[in-house]
């Protein structure tokens, strides 16, 4: 054998010369200055859970009207919540968006969030919808309906979402998975007006009725509804907006075979959440942060949210959307909200013992 | 970016130590120190999260304990056999097809079966749901003949756990090809010939000869499937099956304990340190065949008859479900939105994620060199025993990954922040945490097995003794490491790289939990538009995601196929480079 010093590369190496593999470094050296935050400039750094494009869109308008650059991370609340908790003082986070009100005490029991004065903020949002220490606030109202087979089922035979576990819906019932966090608000909802083991009767009578396992998101029960697998189904009333409003004519087509049931108009109301938003306890932006939120209940960003995501407005001086208002007005729980999050341990547990996945 | 400046200035320590005690002093210490000190690294955002195992059972575990907790080792367990055995099969009995015979389409089945490895798994499970769905094409086309309410029962039946494993088996069975084949096309022509004159029936030489020889790399692809399986939490959590991984992502964000959520992933953890065993046990039983110089190219066997259509249709199969029909429908859905979808920010998120992924898999390969390369310089106990715990980061879900980093990130960040601030009293915002270095270093932790597996055996088969011998000539390690055996390993180093790549491309929960502001990649966007319930729209990111995934796979593919074309060169030089190129995977 040759002297080893002597070992000449073989063809290959010459055919890919090794520059090419410095040449990416060289490019993610700018993208990761670009990560850094720079200068002084006016921004506002959003932790969020909704990740609509309209919402994009509204942050583009604040930044237009305001000049506070907008910038975003969007995740599942809960790993939003990890993260603000890991990172505490030093959280480059001003504002918490989530989809449940639940999530938002969550976090203002983790001492996450802050209190905010805004009588902007208290005149636009009713009560009940929001913090009454103004750690956060509701942004748009979501209703969770019995969706229910037009040629199958009439209203006069729904009632409430507690009749939903009576033997008369056996193998009629379709909703999604357990983890779902409009369920555990629903079921947290009704451990509060009517106590655990009433509760967990319910959750297993539902389990007892189910046409099929959980399985799919919402838009999947209403589909499923349509198209004959069950009667009736638990879901949010933008999904069936939505797909009443879809591009596809045969998705239209399948949603219009659904009917729209507002649950428990003779007691407590229909079970409403709220996707809300709060600003954080380490905000290093505080005030853009609350004039981000204000912009959020805005009347031009309430009428984006209303029309373009079939949300429910939280202020009352905002039209509905057409399809909303076909559906007609409803008596909402007026449960507040922060009971939600008090619960939800509870209600994942009592989901487990029902067998709900 | 953590690891590259550790090994950066680890390699200058080294270049120090060798520069200052001449070059025939082979000092083993820092390459085993350095070593152990990436490998530490890349463990403390685990050891981080484990702290808590140990602490008597919450009051949460014991809920979890008499309720649920069956449920997700018996849905786990039957996932892992059902998934394992049918990409076994699909990936062994392809390959076999692809390798040793000829049949119409086989040129095209040999690149085509790799590609549905360049689908995400949560893609792949919207996709099929779709299809499935109500109005997708195949109900559409039942119910001409069948009544509506027949045909919706087959969307239920899909959202299952068999669903779900058939669908994860379409995704994940070329790990298991791949592997596979490289091995059977390593293999030398004459033993199969051999076989086969000596009265043996090309069956019973596929069993018997073939197949055992096999064996290592069947473990090793089986392995990368089944950590990818017990991985899931996408696919799974949409159909509704209850596994470790979505139990984990339940006690841990849901009913907030972390403890519980901890334990779930020690018991998921037994289960990965049983896999990894396994694959131990058989590979120490079963060594790669080292000899080179006896080589040749096996020659094809031409199948005659309705043979010929039956391995066309048996490689055709897994490459119509698992790629074909599930892109035609992103591409009918992409063309649907495609002209409001393109854009400059669209063209931004493909940039973001090729750059991420390339960085992070060069970062990933040379962590793994290091690693593999000191295990041979000092094949002691405690280094291999880091080398095996540094690849635990596969089988750890994501999210939790990505929360075990935050803890000590974001301790280094505060003391950065701390030591900026009294220098120049300027705030510079989070080093670590704000910027794509905490993604990039989480990216190692997880993807680090992924590297390692083929350049373990790459180094094993292709460099022999090469090294070893170079070494005892006097040149320094590192000198023999980069004139040597990085030479030798290109093949091996880019396929490395290029699985990596194709990982994290796919990755979601990670770059969803710790990418800085503003910043999306393919896989977050197509994620974040299927989960708002508008699959339609998440098509063009997960069209891209499978574009740039194809990219690799079909460079990965060629750089095998080369093998066959120079098969009747004899030329030494030109055998050393084949074997480099074959050993792509394995």
């Amino acid at each position: 054998m040759k002297s080893p010093e002597k070992i000449s590369p073989p063809p290959l190496l010459s055919r890919i010369p090794f520059k090419f593999e410095v040449l990416p470094l060289l490019i993610a050296l700018p993208m990761l200055a670009t990560g850094c935050q720079e200068g002084p400039e006016e921004v506002v750094n959003v932790y969020s859970h909704r990740h609509y494009d309209a919402d994009q869109l509204l942050f583009d308008r604040f930044s237009e009207l305001t000049g506070i650059e907008v910038r975003v991370v969007t995740a599942s609340a809960d790993e939003l919540i990890t993260r603000l908790e890991r990172e505490g003082d030093v959280s480059p986070a001003d504002v918490l968006i989530t989809v449940d009100a639940g999530r938002l005490h969550r976090a203002k029991e983790l001492e996450l969030l802050r209190p905010v004065r805004s009588p902007v903020l208290s005149e636009a949002i009713p009560d009940h919808l929001r913090d009454p220490e103004g750690y956060w606030f509701g942004l748009t109202q979501r209703a969770r309906v019995l969706a229910y087979a037009r040629d199958h089922v009439t209203p006069m035979e729904l009632s409430t979402y507690e009749d939903l576990a009576s033997p008369q819906w056996k193998g009629r019932v379709l909703v999604r998975s357990s983890e779902n966090i409009y369920n555990l608000s629903l079921l947290a909802s009704m451990i509060a007006v009517n106590g655990s083991n009433h509760a967990e009767g319910w959750a297993e009578g539902i389990v007892a009725n189910l046409a099929r396992p959980p399985q799919g998101n919402d838009t999947d029960q209403i589909m499923d509804v349509a198209a004959g697998v069950g009667d009736v189904a638990l879901v949010n009333t933008y999904y069936v907006g939505r797909l009443l409003n879809d591009q596809d004519a045969a998705a239209r087509d399948l949603a219009s075979r659904v009917g729209v049931f507002f649950p428990n108009q003779d007691d407590r109301g229909t079970h409403v959440n709220v996707s809300g938003a709060g600003v954080t306890a380490h905000a290093p932006n505080p005030d853009n942060a609350v004039r981000l939120i204000e912009f959020l209940v805005g009347t031009e960003a309430q009428r984006v949210f209303a029309e373009t995501i079939f949300e429910y407005p939280v202020r009352v001086d905002v039209p509905w959307a057409t399809t909303l208002r076909e559906w007609g007005e409803f008596r909402a729980d007026t449960l507040n909200l922060r009971r939600l999050g008090e619960l939800n341990t509870e209600a994942v547990m009592i989901f487990d013992r029902a067998g709900w996945r | 970016m953590a690891v590259g400046t550790a090994t950066d200035s680890v390699a200058d320590r080294i270049r120090a130590i060798l520069g200052s005690s001449g070059p025939r002093a082979i000092s083993l210490t820092p390459w085993t120190a350095s070593t152990l000190a990436v490998v530490a690294l890349l463990l403390f955002p685990l050891m981080s999260i484990f702290v808590g195992v140990f602490g008597p059972p919450s009051e949460t575990w014991q809920h979890l304990a008499s309720t649920v907790l069956l449920d997700y080792v018996w849905h786990s367990l039957l996932l892992v056999v059902g998934i394992g055995s049918l990409t076994l099969v699909i990936g062994i009995s392809t390959a076999w097809f692809v390798t040793t015979c000829e049949f119409p389409g086989r040129r095209l089945f040999e690149w085509g079966l790799i590609l549905p490895l360049s689908i995400p798994t949560y893609i792949m499970a919207y996709t099929y749901a779709a299809l499935f769905g109500h109005t997708g094409p195949i109900q559409t086309v039942l119910q001409v003949t069948l009544d509506p309410a027949t045909t919706a029962g087959l969307r239920t039946g899909l959202m299952s756990l068999p669903g779900a494993g058939v669908i994860l088996a379409l995704a994940l069975y070329p790990y298991v090809y791949l592997i596979t084949r490289t091995s059977f096309m390593r293999q030398s022509g004459s033993i199969l010939e051999t076989s086969k004159i000596l009265g043996k029936s090309s069956w019973h030489t596929f069993w018997r000869v073939a197949l055992p020889m096999a064996r290592p790399a069947l473990i090793a692809g089986v392995t990368l499937v089944l950590m990818e399986v017990l991985n899931e939490y996408g696919a799974v959590r949409y159909f509704g099956v209850t596994t470790f991984t979505t139990g984990i992502f339940r006690a841990w964000f849901s009913l907030g304990d972390p403890a519980a959520a901890i334990r779930l992933s020690g018991c998921l953890l037994l289960f990965v340190f049983f896999l990894i065993l396994l694959e131990r046990v058989q590979r120490g039983r079963a060594r790669f065949d080292g000899g080179t110089a006896r080589h040749r190219p096996i020659v094809r066997f031409d199948l005659r008859g309705w043979w010929r259509w039956a391995a066309a249709i048996a490689c055709g199969l897994p490459v119509v479900f698992g790629f074909i029909l599930p892109v035609a429908q992103l591409l009918m859905w992409g063309i649907q939105v495609a002209p409001e979808a393109v854009n400059r920010q669209f063209l931004l998120l493909t940039l973001n994620s090729f750059v991420l992924a390339l960085v992070a898999a060069i970062i990933t390969v040379a962590a793994g060199l290091l690693i593999v390369y000191s295990v041979r310089l000092s094949p002691t106990t405690t280094l291999k025993l880091a080398a095996r715990a540094s690849s635990l980061g596969y089988s750890i879900p994501g999210a939790v990954i990505a929360v075990g980093i935050l803890i000590p990130f974001i301790w280094v960040d505060r003391r950065l922040l701390a030591i900026f601030r009294e220098a120049s009293g300027a705030s510079v915002g989070l080093i670590l945490t704000g910027t794509v270095a905490a993604l990039l270093f989480a990216y190692v932790v997880r993807f680090l097995a992924v590297a390692l597996n083929p350049l373990d055996s790459g180094f094993e088969r292709t460099c022999g003794n090469l090294d070893e011998t170079s070494r005892s000539l006097g040149v320094p390690p590192l000198k023999t490491l980069l004139k040597v055996d990085v030479p030798l390993l290109r093949g091996t180093l880019l396929s490395a790289g290029l699985l990596v790549f194709v990982d994290i491309l796919k990755e979601l929960p990670l770059a969803l939990i710790l990418r800085p502001f503003n910043f999306n990649t393919l896989a977050t966007r197509a994620f974040q538009l299927a989960m708002d319930e508008q699959v339609a729209r998440s098509a063009l990111p997960a069209l891209l995601i499978i574009v740039t995934g194809m990219i690799p796979v079909i460079l990965l593919s060629r750089l095998i196929g080369q093998h066959s074309e120079y098969g009747s060169d004899a030329h030494p030089s030109r055998m050393a480079e084949i074997h480099t190129t074959t050993t792509a995977q394995g």
